[in-house]
């Protein structure tokens, strides 16, 4: 049986993958720079296989939740922003549907402007998703260079073919109010691609927060791509919400020039599968990245994060932190890649991994994964993966607080150390909420 | 302070308890009036730590036989929590860290638990700040501390401090303190003891478990049980805890061996 059934899945992944194609085909962007990326992308991708778990990348994630959801782009927002909490005061929304003007009716901030579609093309020939492809024609420029050896993950690629849009903006000085980029999905079905490009201006000082939610069998495939200047900061928060057949794919390719400082702090629960993979350059080293992550898993959900550092020159520094929750007979993957070429003496980096396993159907693969080159390096890794602490579970009830009650204070505990370092503007979405959820009573 | 005829709080019957199928307790037997304070030596593995654990409720014990009363109910029958309401304090030799936890937060939701228990209103979090910086002058501790996640970076010092702050909040009616000594400084022995003597009133009743007679030169004890293989093998004044200091623990020993069968020491 296992050599009959095995031929059907692949035949089911294989024709999954060229409709979708097929699909990517008929949304071509009417601007000529972007569809021209886009269709580079789509060749890429018609070349490469659908991820599966032969490939180490993919070796812990199973792909089958995106299987299920329907090639056909997402239709434009059915629901509309009303079902959004209210934005508040200092904070810029712009809600993303895939076809809509997110600029439309906005004020952007002083410091905050769209990028002309004559600077596009040149941006987007020297992308992340473009590098290694086409770096010949282009003559490579540093980052791109850099990027050699580190291929576009299949997620980017796919937003890249698939958006028909891209949000470009250019970022100078100190913008005063959080920018927040929004998705809904709702319930609609079907493929709802979003690429976003921003560039920060050398001493650029920006807080973004990313919120992505769907509730139905749909796939959110975001391509996000920042360049951080010579010290420019960027304060990004990502969190993801789902909920039942949802699927969330997002590539974050970062650049960072020295001095340049890059916070990101991400939260996801409730997707069937989601994957984050921020991957940070520091192209001539000397910047300054810090991540944290925060996944929760329950039934039979996958959050994988595959997160990649790499430093290009000396005196970078990185502090990360990965934590995960899993449930039911969910399951988390963590690989936490970090290169320190010889170019890149005197980094300092800092990995840590805390997983907790709730029960005995869940599974947790955390990965770091360092290659470091250079010799005069400080970098170090840890991982541990426990359940609740029954020290503590007794300690809080020899204090009156019931078992429950201690489980729950010690599961926010662990949650808050990252949810504390989203932006400010996150709290309307209620983080804490949303990774604390039980199964049966997610919105 | 003895008194005949104040009411029993705590009563221990032939104790007997096990840890991962092992034997520890062997036949404990106290009785703890209001106002007393008592205290519980012996050397490592002596069953004093189980002893006061099992008190408090710990999963890791299981009671083999013989009775806790307290108050006249049955102790070993309540959950963790509810002997906690109920004024069973106990304070840690080793208190837990627990990162991203509140002090302030952990210690309200505590408080507010016994309050309820006591017929007390529950305090709004203005309201117990105040309660909370007034008890921090008992343990002399700095108002920063509240604002940390529970112990997480204390110094032992500190945690032992915590730990008192917690019974002066709880108010409990038995406190029962495992080793509330070990590792402190002098200077820091002198604070804890100071709190506990001042928390210690006709009603209330304290139970210290301690290796060393130091501590009782600060807590003057009513009662010293010496605890050996699992039972309370002698009871005196605080004089006996002079007599262990002067002739270290090796008569016990010897007494010990005259009791047969001599039962397996837990390390």
């Amino acid at each position: 049986m296992a050599a009959l059934s095995m031929p059907i899945a692949v035949a089911a992944v294989s024709s999954w993958g060229s409709e979708l194609l097929k699909t990517l085909e008929v949304r071509v962007s009417p601007e000529p720079a972007l569809a021209a990326a886009q269709q580079r992308a789509a060749q890429a991708l018609a070349d490469r296989p659908l991820p599966s778990r032969r490939q180490e990348a993919w070796r812990f994630t199973d792909i089958a939740p995106l299987l299920g959801i329907t090639t056909a782009l997402l239709p434009p927002a059915t629901t509309g922003p009303a079902t959004l909490p209210r934005a508040t005061a200092g904070v810029v929304r712009l809600v993303l549907d895939g076809h809509g003007d997110p600029l439309a009716g906005v004020s952007l901030p002083t410091g905050i402007e769209p990028i002309p579609v004559a600077d596009l093309e040149a941006l987007l020939q020297e992308t992340a998703t473009d590098r290694g492809e086409d770096r010949g024609a282009t003559g490579a420029s540093n980052h791109a260079a850099a990027r050699a050896g580190s291929e576009p993950p299949w997620s980017g690629l796919l937003a890249a073919a698939s958006a028909g849009q891209i949000l470009a903006l250019r970022v100078r000085g100190f913008v005063e109010p959080t920018l927040e980029l929004v998705s809904d999905a709702a319930s609609a079905e079907g493929v709802l691609p979003l690429r976003l490009l921003l560039i920060l201006e050398p001493e650029a000082r920006l807080e973004l927060l990313q919120v992505h939610r769907a509730a139905g069998a749909s796939l959110t495939t975001v391509l996000l791509e920042a360049r951080l200047g010579a010290g420019a900061q960027l304060s990004h928060g990502l969190i993801g919400q789902g909920v039942g057949a949802a699927v969330l794919l997002a590539d974050l390719a970062i650049d960072q020039q020295p001095g340049s400082h890059y916070a990101f702090t991400s939260a996801v629960a409730g997707w069937a599968l989601s994957r984050l993979e921020p991957r940070v350059l520091q192209s001539a080293g000397g910047a300054t990245t810090r991540l944290r992550s925060l996944q929760r898993v329950y039934g039979r959900e996958i959050a994988d994060q595959h997160s990649q550092v790499r430093f290009e020159g000396p005196e970078g520094e990185l502090d990360q932190l990965h934590k995960a929750i899993a449930d039911g007979a969910g399951r988390s993957v963590f690989n936490g890649a970090v290169a320190v070429p010889r170019a890149a003496q005197r980094t300092n980096a800092v990995q840590l991994s805390r997983s907790l396993l709730l029960s005995d159907r869940a599974r947790i693969d955390t990965k770091p994964q360092l290659e470091i080159v250079a010799d005069d390096v400080k970098c170090a890794h840890g991982a541990t993966v426990s359940r609740l602490q029954s020290e503590e579970l007794f300690y809080l009830q020899s204090r009156g607080i019931a078992a429950a009650n201690a489980s729950r204070l010690l599961l926010r505990g662990f949650c808050g150390e990252v949810l504390r370092e989203l932006p400010a503007a996150a709290a309307i979405w209620q983080p804490l909420a949303m990774v604390m959820a039980e199964e049966a009573s997610r919105p | 302070m003895i008194r005949p005829e104040a009411p029993v709080l705590l009563e221990i019957r032939d104790l007997h308890a096990s840890v991962a199928d092992q034997p520890i307790l062997h036949g404990v037997n106290l009785t703890i009036r209001a106002g007393e304070i008592h205290a519980v030596m012996g050397r490592n593995g002596s069953g004093k730590s189980t002893l006061s654990k099992l008190l408090a409720g710990h999963p890791a014990y299981t009671v083999t036989g013989g009775s806790v009363s307290y108050r006249g109910d049955d102790l070993l029958a309540l959950a963790p929590e509810l002997r906690a309401r109920r004024g069973v304090f106990l304070g840690f030799q080793y208190p837990v860290e627990i990162p991203g936890v509140s002090n302030l937060e952990f210690l309200r939701v505590a408080t507010n638990g016994r309050r309820l228990e006591q017929g007390a209103e529950e305090l709004d979090t203005f309201a117990f700040e105040d309660l909370v910086r007034e008890r921090l002058a008992v343990v002399q501790m700095d108002p920063a501390f509240l604002e940390r996640s529970v112990n997480e970076g204390f110094s032992g010092g500190e945690k032992k401090r915590n730990e008192i702050l917690q019974m002066a909040l709880l108010d409990p009616l038995v406190a029962i303190l495992d080793e509330t000594d070990s590792g402190l400084d002098i200077d820091a022995l002198r604070i804890v003891a100071g709190g506990v003597n001042q928390l210690a009133t006709p009603d209330n009743a304290t139970l210290l478990i301690t290796h060393y007679q130091r501590l009782l030169d600060v807590i003057t004890p009513d009662y010293v049980h010496v605890m050996a293989a699992g039972r309370i093998l002698r009871t005196g004044g605080k004089e006996l805890a002079l007599e262990l200091e002067d002739r270290g623990y090796d008569w016990v020993d010897a007494e010990l061996a005259a009791l047969a069968p001599a039962p397996v020491e837990v390390g």
